[in-house]
């Protein structure tokens, strides 16, 4: 896959004299070491990532893992203490001044947890910012915008202010006006966090349709990995400040990488998660449905208990059988990884 | 132990040269630069003095629906169109029309000067700590000192009349507004700055489009007030020859016209509400969105 974003050996590091701190850190000191004895925080230590083009790249971790500092830079909202985040061959954290104006402006829009609309503007207003600060001029950008404001599904709330309208509905401004600069990467920085779980749902599901057609490159941070597993092509995880793992959703769920992954997947819906090809046997005679090796188990569940054979054909892209999968396959997928031990001590 | 009892105070003599040193100082600082300050001054003056004018010049009919359709459009009230039409009613017919036009129009003057140069300030004050520590204890001194000291030098040096009270009337107002315009600015949301940043505002479509607009409440808080505090110093204004309201008044004290005084003080507080009425109605509409109730 085609690399768009590429953070090589990224620090931050909070403090008053962080750039005596990063020896340090590279010596070997740790992170605590550094909090109690030095009074630094260490933001981001060491990052690497490699960010696939026209793909949604998750970035999961918990409160104060460093997710929403991670980013800050690949727009240079916040400066690093060292190291290099690489986009279309122009190492972003060089750029000057007027540069780096003109990148944020056309080449990388963001969406706010907290929204961040101006309260004082209406949602027009609001979606045509990023136009307007490009210097297009009014009549286009309203004609832009209008675009962008009844994808997200708010035409008939133009005349609106931010403060009359819903968490959800606001974050669709967000989006509108993420989406109107026509910035080919978008960051989401905990875009969905802030609202109500059906609302989120329905959030997601506008983001994926959009990005059907769009093909954007998408960073999005989250701390829900639910969220994480349901929109990611690709995901990394990190904590303190580290990726501690990064890989496909299935990769992260079927092959944790130590027990602090391991027991945040092990309450997560495998079904929604695990594609057939991954868990198909060699074809056999039985016939069965034919379905598509990348669909969910849970979506397979159903068809596969109504047919006479508990078995379903799995094809590739073509159309080709290129294995089965039983029922009792798709049961085990779908359970729990640590039944089976305690199964044992019972 | 006599130093314990006895302050260490600078020997009379002493005390007397350091006085009129400075007061010579100050003398011949006068007598250098004085004429070319006064001429600095001297648009100040004209305008003031046109502005004088034309209201005096405006029949009074006319002044009054002007000033019921200004506070219309800033208010929408009725309430307060038909209060600032009584209001001014009244004074006309207890024959201060002509002192109030010259109190409103220095007042105008002064409230264009204190915006035209509070602002700035402000905005400095408010994109600079720097800024802040240095321009704060001058506004403390502003806002503490007795008038009358800082009426001492403005006199010496430009001599009683319009302009120099116009100079201390803004010394004592300014203060309020460039205060509040650095404090609207710091208060701006900083989550609603960091998504300008992100789309690549620049430093003055930052200001001109986010920080001003947000900080505008605050800034009309600020206008209110120096609005308020100008017409309260009208009155010690017109001691170095500010005419208008305060003159009266100033010479029903020395008089003891008890009728004259409250008359003419009831017209600054009549014209004190009627601006603050404005002013206030106009600074809420400004934010009305922020109540989720559109215009």
């Amino acid at each position: 896959m085609e690399t768009k974003i590429e953070i090589k050996h990224l620090y931050k590091i909070f403090g008053d004299d962080p750039q005596a701190m990063l020896q340090k850190i590279r010596d070997g000191v740790t992170k605590d070491e550094l909090n109690d004895q030095y009074n630094h925080v260490l933001g981001l230590s060491d990052i690497n990532l490699k960010m696939p083009a026209k793909g949604i790249q998750v970035v999961m971790g918990l409160s104060g893992s460093g997710k929403s500092t991670l980013i800050r830079h690949i727009n240079r909202l916040i400066e690093p203490t060292a190291g290099e985040v690489w986009i279309d061959g122009e190492n972003v954290l060089s750029m000057d001044e007027k540069t780096l104006r003109e990148f944020r402006r056309n080449r990388a829009s963001m969406v706010f947890q907290k929204f961040a609309l101006l309260p004082h503007r209406t949602v027009m207003e609001n979606t045509i910012y990023g136009l307007a600060i490009q210097g297009m001029a009014e009549k286009q950008a309203a004609k832009h915008a209008s675009h962008w404001i009844e994808r997200v599904g708010l035409a008939g709330y133009e005349d609106n202010y931010p403060g009359q309208l819903s968490g959800g509905m606001q974050q669709r401004v967000g989006l509108a006006r993420a989406l109107a600069t026509d910035a080919d990467i978008l960051l989401m920085d905990e875009a969905f966090s802030a609202l109500d779980p059906l609302i989120r749902t329905d959030m997601q599901n506008i983001l994926l349709d959009l990005q059907q057609e769009l093909h954007k490159t998408i960073v999005f941070i989250t701390h829900d990995l639910e969220e994480a597993l349901r929109i990611g092509d690709q995901i990394a995880i990190l904590r303190d400040g580290e990726v501690i793992q990064q890989g496909t959703p299935q990769q992260i769920v079927l092959k944790p990488k130590d027990d602090y992954i391991a027991d945040f997947t092990k309450d997560i819906n495998r079904g929604r998660v695990i594609q057939l090809k991954t868990i198909m046997k060699a074809p056999n005679d039985k016939t069965g449905p034919e379905l598509s090796g990348e669909m969910l188990v849970e979506d397979a569940a159903q068809l596969v208990t109504e047919s006479p054979s508990s078995q379903a054909r799995v094809t590739d892209d073509h159309g080709n059988v290129i294995g089965v999968v039983g029922i009792n396959d798709l049961i085990r997928a779908m359970a729990r990884p640590d039944i089976e031990s305690r199964l044992e001590e019972l | 132990m006599e130093w314990l009892t006895e302050f260490p105070e600078l020997g009379r003599s002493d005390l007397r040269d350091l006085r009129k040193g400075i007061d010579q100082g100050f003398k011949e600082f006068t007598r250098a630069y004085g004429e070319n300050i006064e001429s600095f001054f001297e648009p100040l003056l004209h305008f003031l003095i046109w502005l004088e004018k034309l209201l005096l010049a405006t029949p009074w009919p006319i002044l009054i629906a002007a000033v019921c359709l200004i506070a219309w459009i800033a208010s929408r009230s009725i309430k307060i169109v038909i209060g600032s039409a009584i209001s001014l009613f009244m004074i006309g017919f207890l024959g201060m029309w002509e002192d109030t036009m010259s109190t409103v129009s220095i007042i105008i003057v002064c409230t264009l000067l204190c915006i035209g140069l509070g602002l700035p300030i402000g905005i400095l004050m408010s994109r600079s700590d720097r800024a802040q520590g240095i321009v704060t204890p001058i506004l403390d001194v502003m806002q503490t000192i007795p008038s009358f000291v800082y009426l001492i030098p403005v006199v010496m040096l430009l001599g009683i009349g319009k302009v120099p009270g116009l100079i201390s009337v803004i010394i004592y107002a300014i203060p309020p507004m460039i205060r509040l315009t650095n404090l609207g600015i710091r208060l701006v949301d900083k989550e609603v700055l960091e998504a300008a940043d992100a789309f690549g505002a620049s430093p003055w479509q930052k200001l001109t489009q986010v920080q001003i607009p947000l900080a505008l409440p605050n800034i009309f808080a600020g206008v209110n007030q120096t609005i308020m505090m100008s017409l309260a110093m009208v009155v010690i204004a017109s001691m170095i020859g500010v005419t208008g309201l305060g003159q009266p008044v100033l010479k029903a004290i020395s008089n003891q016209y008890l009728a004259m005084g409250l008359f003419n003080g009831l017209a600054i507080v009549a014209l004190a509400i009627i601006f603050d009425r404005i002013s206030q109605s106009y600074g809420k509409r400004l934010q009305s969105y922020r109540g989720g109730l559109g215009e």
